[in-house]
């Protein structure tokens, strides 16, 4: 007999975790002296109170959406990629060579472009460490975390010496010529005669984000690979034996896992900032962490976890503009979050698990007698 | 080309200050390991400890009590990581993961409303930093030290002129050897990392003796931290550990689980950071210029080449990572 029923492992789990991490956030605040309660509502209204609000939640949510499930792609062969965030920013490298030199007859074509690119450079990123990990046993854990500082100065260097344009002091490109313009959410909604607010930066990244999703379930839950894959993370051992290369499945799904990380960049490099800055992706590489463990490395989950974090973002923004509180305590929340539905888990199911097999025995007893 | 500017005194002696935190990480991973527990966090033990006692040693003056906080925070770090990967046997890494990104966090958030300086704490003076220990007859002037005779030189730089957690790190190494190999404790913290059940069957308690190490690790990390921002800097600045405590974990693995050679692997990463910091001496060396951002990511880089090509066979503790399930 299961423990405990499906969906209280899918969705209460998550559930109680965000409460968790919720309330501890919010000791942080009365301890520094916030009020809580009032953040909150800064947070709602801030992130979900106007279409300009669900414009930024869901532009962060699109980059979250590919962190999450590049960790996730990774997580099913039990490789831990902590190096999203590398990845991402070698990803935005993709992007800029892709709209910076060319003029391209329409932004459809620019956009494959600029999905090709970012996905070669995000997905070479990850195949080093990778490889390190297949043929060196290099930990990919402390690799990929390397990688994610090399890929700082690499971005730094390249920024500061070779794509910023001539007379300009700031270490960025210049700005992406109107051919490679992404449409927002304004205009794609707009075609519908649906108002949204102009200025958000949601934009058509977010349809290949969901695009993302499709192709990660049909590759983890309908392919070969897919299979071999969850074979692998679920028992190498047994894999090996059933004539797995274990090579092959630490490169192709670290692989995917940073095509997909560096695919973020057409979200905020494309789409919303329109030419390459320092720290572009601005720590999405590591939320997608917690969204894969909150998602449960399910795409439909890390959508789900994708919105929460981007609403978590856009609110703390508001905090740090509205009420002097740091936008760091999102990290914080992030750092709970990743605790407790990944580290601690145990400790948020074995009660539920006993309240569920107590309150399954009461009514067959009663039967019984 | 002057190849032996490589091997300048001052560049030595920023190698002992660079590997101080390195080596006492590194220790403290050594112990976690050892017993079979993987500590990812020993950064952020680090990064909460650094904050701690720079804003302990800001508001009271004393640099001691700033250590004394720093080593607090970092076993309360320490234990949350031993409730999840011990008592509760979730996922080790994960938890050293979530436990970086709070350390990451909390000390922007708190050290911005404490202390309102953009994320930094007070800069230290007087007795709210270790200042270097001068030895009995050792020159402090540059001057003098220039025109000194080699073992002068190595003697006022090398030797004399550290905080005195320098020496306390490199006295921990032998402590280090000593309990792990000529100890009860040891023994069985080394027989925990290897075959936990034997352990168990022997009637010693497996979680006690992984709690042990853990928080040992909390408070190797604490000094660490400490030095960090009282010792090597005047102040916490935000994310000063700077990926410190990875490198000690590769450091760890380079070191095969060992300590003298932790010491010998740390002090090659602390040259590695100190040159870093001498682009004028690698230069006159090399006879190239090389980008400052080369320079910043070496110390990354040579890691992965070291983790990729140089470590030979390192055989980690084989029960590391896996929780221990009593038998019922």
């Amino acid at each position: 007999m299961e423990k405990m029923p499906k969906w209280a492992d899918v969705i209460l789990i998550p559930i109680i975790s965000i409460v968790l991490a919720a309330v501890i956030s919010g000791l942080v605040l009365l301890a520094t002296g916030h009020d809580p309660i009032r953040a909150l509502g800064i947070m709602v209204s801030g992130a979900m109170g106007s279409s300009l609000g669900w414009g930024y939640t869901l532009y962060y949510a699109t980059n979250f959406i590919f962190t999450g499930l590049a960790v996730s792609v990774a997580f099913h062969a039990r490789m831990f990629n902590i190096g999203g965030e590398g990845q991402a920013l070698l990803g935005g490298v993709g992007v800029a060579y892709a709209c910076l030199f060319i003029t391209w007859p329409h932004w459809t074509i620019a956009l494959i472009a600029a999905i090709a690119l970012s996905a070669l450079f995000g997905a070479v990123w990850a195949a080093i460490p990778a490889f390190l990990q297949a043929k060196r046993g290099s930990h990919i854990v402390i690799t990929t975390i390397m990688f994610n500082f090399i890929a700082y100065s690499l971005l730094n260097h390249l920024l500061v010496n070779v794509l910023k344009p001539a007379g300009s002091m700031e270490p960025a490109t210049a700005s992406f010529n109107a051919s490679t313009h992404l449409p927002t959410f304004a205009d794609m909604l707009g075609v519908f005669g649906i108002p949204f607010a102009s200025d958000a930066p949601a934009n058509f990244a977010f349809v290949i984000a969901i695009a993302a999703c499709v192709f990660v379930w049909a590759l983890i839950w309908k392919t070969r690979i897919g299979y071999q894959i969850r074979q692998f993370g679920e028992q190498e051992s047994a894999a090996r034996y059933a004539g797995v290369s274990a090579t092959k499945i630490i490169m192709i799904s670290m692989i995917i896992s940073g095509a997909l990380a560096g695919m973020m960049s057409v979200n905020n490099v494309m789409g919303e900032a329109e030419r390459l800055v320092l720290n572009s992706s601005e720590g999405a590489g590591f939320i997608g962490i917690a969204v894969a463990l909150m998602g449960r490395n399910h795409p439909v989950g890390v959508v789900l976890a994708a919105i929460l974090f981007g609403f978590l973002y856009q609110g703390g923004t508001q905090l740090a503009i509205q009420a002097q509180i740091p936008k760091e305590m999102v990290i914080v929340i992030q750092a709970l979050v990743i605790l407790f539905t990944g580290a601690l888990d145990h400790m948020v199911r074995a009660p539920l698990e006993k309240a569920f097999i107590a309150f399954r025995r009461t009514p067959s007893q009663t039967k019984g007698a | 080309m002057d190849i032996f500017s490589l091997f300048d005194i001052s560049i030595l002696g920023g190698t002992i200050r660079m590997a101080t935190p390195l080596l006492l990480a590194c220790l403290a991973g050594l112990f976690s390991e050892r017993a079979g527990i993987f500590d990812i966090g020993l950064e952020g033990k680090m990064l909460v400890a650094a904050f701690l006692a720079g804003a302990v040693a800001a508001t009271s003056g004393s640099a001691w009590l700033g250590l004394l906080a720093a080593i607090a925070g970092s076993l309360v770090l320490a234990f949350v990581h031993g409730l999840a990967s011990i008592t509760f046997r979730g996922n080790q890494l994960i938890s050293g993961v979530a436990i970086n990104f709070f350390a990451s966090g909390i000390t922007v958030v708190v050290a911005q409303s404490v202390f309102q300086q953009g994320a930094r704490t007070p800069q230290l003076s007087g007795d709210a930093r270790f200042d270097p220990i001068i030895w009995p007859g050792a020159l402090t002037k540059i001057r003098e030290i220039a025109q000194a005779g080699l073992p002068m030189k190595i003697y006022s730089q090398l030797i004399s002129g550290h905080a005195i957690i320098v020496y306390l790190a490199l006295l921990i190494v032998p402590l280090t050897w000593w309990v792990l190999y000529r100890t009860r404790f040891g023994l069985r913290l080394r027989a925990v990392g290897e075959n936990p059940a034997a352990v168990d069957t022997a009637g010693i308690s497996v979680v006690r003796l992984r709690y042990s190490a853990v928080l040992i690790a909390g408070v190797l990390c604490g000094i660490a931290g400490a030095y960090m921002s009282t010792a090597l800097q005047a102040g916490f600045t935000k994310e000063m550990t700077a990926g410190r405590g990875y490198i000690a974990l590769a450091a760890l693995i380079f070191a095969k689980w060992r300590p003298w050679y932790a010491l010998g692997a740390t002090l090659l990463f602390g040259y590695l950071q100190a040159l870093a910091l001498r682009p004028d001496i690698l230069e006159k060396a090399i006879g190239v210029k090389v980008q400052v951002q080369l320079l910043d990511a070496l110390p990354y880089i040579l890691t992965v080449v070291i983790l990729a090509g140089f470590v030979g066979k390192a055989i980690p503790p084989k029960a590391g990572g896996e929780p221990y399930v009593k038998e019922r």
